[in-house]
């Protein structure tokens, strides 16, 4: 593949298609700059704001981008509200459908065969598959992402994180749990 | 299409394994066909809908042997030839051999944050009224076309309830062929797991898509 795909890079350079600087910028802004920490401000704003909450659940799209996060794969942005009685998943079982704005790109295991496949029918074997054993009687709520909509899951906040800073908070968001393949990290997680 | 790309409900792939720490790419020729994927739509001016019939569009076997981004790499190969921007003997060389065909734009470096900050939305103005309304009942369509659709197969022929009416939205079913953007009022649509799944399916369980209006009819 490294042949190939050489190949067809000089192919398209040879040909003005496409320019060097581009490219190498496109790859640094979703190797370095673009990931789940601008989702994790999101969620932490999220549990300190409760304005920022409402707005974000109202119009996810505008609050989100008033944060600075916008544009490819989250023009159409729809937060989840995780709650004691409601767990979200998210899945694409058609592509490989993510927010990339807010959580940058996908990982290999979320565009995999048997997450794609499963999620839907049976979203509680894929969360043990990660660890996570939910209440019996808890709702699981699964989007399949298969219009141009994103979905953002909010994670509950967990306990022990009274007068936290945003900044602490956001540390306690993983990339699962704005997936809702996890849950948000306990306070005692960090140590 | 009927293709492997739709996975939903089918069985025997196993366990899904995380991988700790997971690098954003595994290798450089990902970072490549990643780039030069999204470089590209620009000269060649298909749009995404486009690109995704380009990916599925492969026999099954295929498709399910090929890693992430050896799917997109074929697909964006398949597109440039089709288009006539690049020719078999050159990617049998690895360079140019026919003079460039001429195009309408390039992604420059300057319009790269740009482009990514717009994205691409896909509400549309509409005259018309939505059929449906929040709490409708109803059945996605039994439907089977051989060329792109959003409609996964494990919810055709279920009944479900409209949860929310989100707009009108490019229906990626004429966008896909090149036939014109053709807005549809698109809704999210709740099915409950065991209307899906059948009576033994855990009860707990619901699952929404988001569908467009054409995909659906009413439930009397």
């Amino acid at each position: 593949m490294q042949l190939r795909t050489r190949a067809l890079e000089t192919i398209l350079l040879e040909k003005g298609y496409i320019e060097p600087a581009a490219i190498d910028l496109l790859i640094e802004t979703y190797e370095k700059k673009i990931g789940p920490r601008n989702g994790a401000q999101v969620v932490a704003k999220a549990w300190v704001d409760p304005k920022f909450r409402q707005w974000l659940f109202a119009d996810g799209t505008a609050a989100v981008e008033s944060l600075g996060f916008s544009g490819r794969s989250a023009n159409h942005l729809v937060a989840l509200e995780n709650t004691p009685s409601v767990h979200n998943m998210v899945v694409c079982t058609l592509c490989s459908c993510y927010p990339w704005a807010v959580l940058g790109l996908p990982p290999l295991w979320y565009k995999s065969a048997p997450y794609r496949s499963r999620t839907v029918a049976d979203p509680r074997g894929v969360l043990a598959d990660f660890g996570v054993e939910l209440p019996k009687d808890m709702e699981i709520r699964v989007w399949d992402s298969t219009a141009e909509l994103r979905y953002l899951v909010v994670p509950m906040r967990p306990a022990g994180t009274e007068g936290w800073s945003e900044d602490n908070l956001a540390d306690l968001v993983t990339r699962d749990s704005m997936i809702g393949t996890g849950l948000a990290k306990s306070p005692k997680d960090l140590k | 299409m009927n293709g492997a790309q739709d996975l939903g409900g089918m069985h025997g792939f196993g366990p899904v394994v995380p991988e700790p720490n997971e690098p954003v790419f595994h290798a450089e020729w990902e970072r490549r066909a990643f780039a030069l994927t999204l470089a590209a739509a620009m000269p060649g001016d298909w749009n995404l809908d486009m690109t995704r019939f380009a990916r599925e569009n492969r026999p099954p076997a295929e498709y399910l042997a090929m890693s992430y981004y050896q799917v997109w790499f074929a697909a964006l190969e398949a597109m440039l030839k089709e288009r006539g921007l690049v020719a078999d003997d050159e990617i049998d060389t690895g360079h140019s051999l026919h003079p460039p065909k001429p195009v309408a734009r390039t992604l420059s470096p300057g319009d790269v944050a740009q482009v990514l900050h717009r994205g691409a939305p896909t509400e549309r103005e509409t005259k018309r009224a939505a059929k449906f309304k929040a709490g409708d009942k109803v059945r996605a369509k039994t439907i089977n076309p051989v060329t792109h659709t959003r409609l996964p197969r494990y919810v055709r022929g279920r009944t479900g309830t409209i949860e929310r009416v989100i707009g009108c939205h490019v229906f990626p079913d004429s966008n896909a062929l090149g036939a014109g953007e053709n807005p549809q009022w698109l809704y999210t649509v709740r099915f409950e797991g065991r209307e899906l799944w059948g009576g033994n399916a855990d009860p707990t369980v619901a699952v929404s898509v988001d569908a467009w209006e054409p995909y659906l009819e009413p439930v009397a």
